[in-house]
């Protein structure tokens, strides 16, 4: 595959840094994100801007105007529309490079093996707003063998953490079961600044791109915490907890669960941030 | 001299100038040598100290006397 003109121009500043080569990584790449929300928006936008050729989008929602707020790949026109129509619209008006991938269904034991497999994503971004899908994605990465990046966001801070098999703590070595019902208000109870999500949406897509080059420092091994009002980012470094249920020397865990648990915002129940 | 590939970029403007040179020289082997034509003014200018930059050798400038430059240029070791 040679690059045309058009991609050497398109790609000149990525050119610059990683080289053709790298760039062909990108274009080769596949990363599925899994919510078109608050983190999902701006992580799809900047991976379809640098020339991620596959990526896959799920959420089962429609785009509602409250979401607008921070959803910054739906437009006021798209209100009413399914989200991933919506993302793939935007997505391929910015960067017709890119093969978008659309999944209209929420991600339960069944359907996420499923869908990490109908393209065989190389990273998997986890952009969900609920604790039942967090457990999910972390338990199909950890099973499955996927890297992917957790984040959540919430008020005016986030946190985001990378997984990659054999390397450092799974999200459940840290979290290592859901919170009680009601203990965590979602984000429609407590609000969350729409910037905050493009911090570390844009995090997560950073990880997602280095990943696919196989340049630098992965967030393994550690959580990043972002706090918005002291403008203060933590690096804490986590390790492999031998104890955990899915990764640890005796694992418990053996196949995915379907957690249930009232999710944040949707009017249909089936929400991303 | 034996010159192994050229490359006429003198149609493209910066940053793209050098960007087609970076990636001509990727599909170099490391000691192969590859001409380039480019207009004087900003390309003569950023084309070879990029091209120190990133480790290869611009070891011949010629001014084509029609506006644009060819340079000489050996492709160097990969990182």
């Amino acid at each position: 595959m040679k690059l045309t003109n058009e991609q050497l121009e398109r790609y000149s500043r990525n050119i610059i840094l990683f080289g053709g080569k790298g760039q062909k990584k990108l274009l080769a790449g596949k990363v599925l994100v899994i919510g078109a929300g608050g983190l999902g928006a701006p992580a799809a936008l900047y991976l379809a801007a640098a020339g991620v050729g596959t990526i896959g989008i799920v959420d089962y929602d429609v785009v509602d105007l409250s979401n607008l707020q921070r959803q910054i790949i739906h437009s006021t026109a798209s209100v009413g529309q399914r989200k991933v129509d919506s993302a793939s619209h935007t997505l391929e008006g910015l960067n017709p490079d890119v093969h978008v991938v659309t999944y209209n269904e929420w991600v339960n034991s069944q359907t996420l093996p499923q869908i990490i497999d109908d393209q065989h994503y190389d990273f998997i971004i986890d952009a969900t707003d609920n604790f039942p899908a967090k457990f999910l994605i972390n338990d199909a990465c950890v099973l499955g063998g996927h890297p992917f990046s957790h984040a959540g966001i919430i008020r005016f801070g986030g946190q985001t953490l990378t997984y990659v098999p054999g390397k450092g703590p799974c999200y459940r070595c840290i979290f290592d079961t859901m919170p009680p019902a009601g203990a965590v208000p979602s984000c429609k109870e407590a609000g969350i600044l729409g910037a905050v999500g493009g911090v570390i949406g844009c995090i997560q897509a950073t990880e997602a791109i280095k990943y696919l080059l196989g340049q630098g420092e992965l967030l393994t091994g550690a959580l990043l915490t972002y706090d918005a009002l002291t403008m203060r980012f933590r690096k804490i470094p986590v390790g492999h907890n031998p104890h955990c249920a899915i990764c640890g020397d005796d694992p418990s865990i053996h196949e995915l669960i379907d957690y249930k648990q009232p999710v944040c915002e949707s009017k249909v129940g089936k929400g991303s941030l | 001299m034996n010159i192994d590939n050229t490359i006429d970029i003198t149609d493209v403007v910066c940053p793209v100038t050098y960007v087609k040179v970076k990636v001509e020289l990727e599909d170099m082997e490391p000691g192969q040598v590859l001409s380039v034509r480019l207009n004087s003014g900003d390309a003569l200018q950023n084309v070879p100290r990029s091209l120190k930059n990133d480790g290869h050798r611009v070891f011949d400038v010629t001014d084509n006397e029609d506006g644009t430059y060819t340079i000489l240029v050996e492709r160097g070791q990969d990182d």
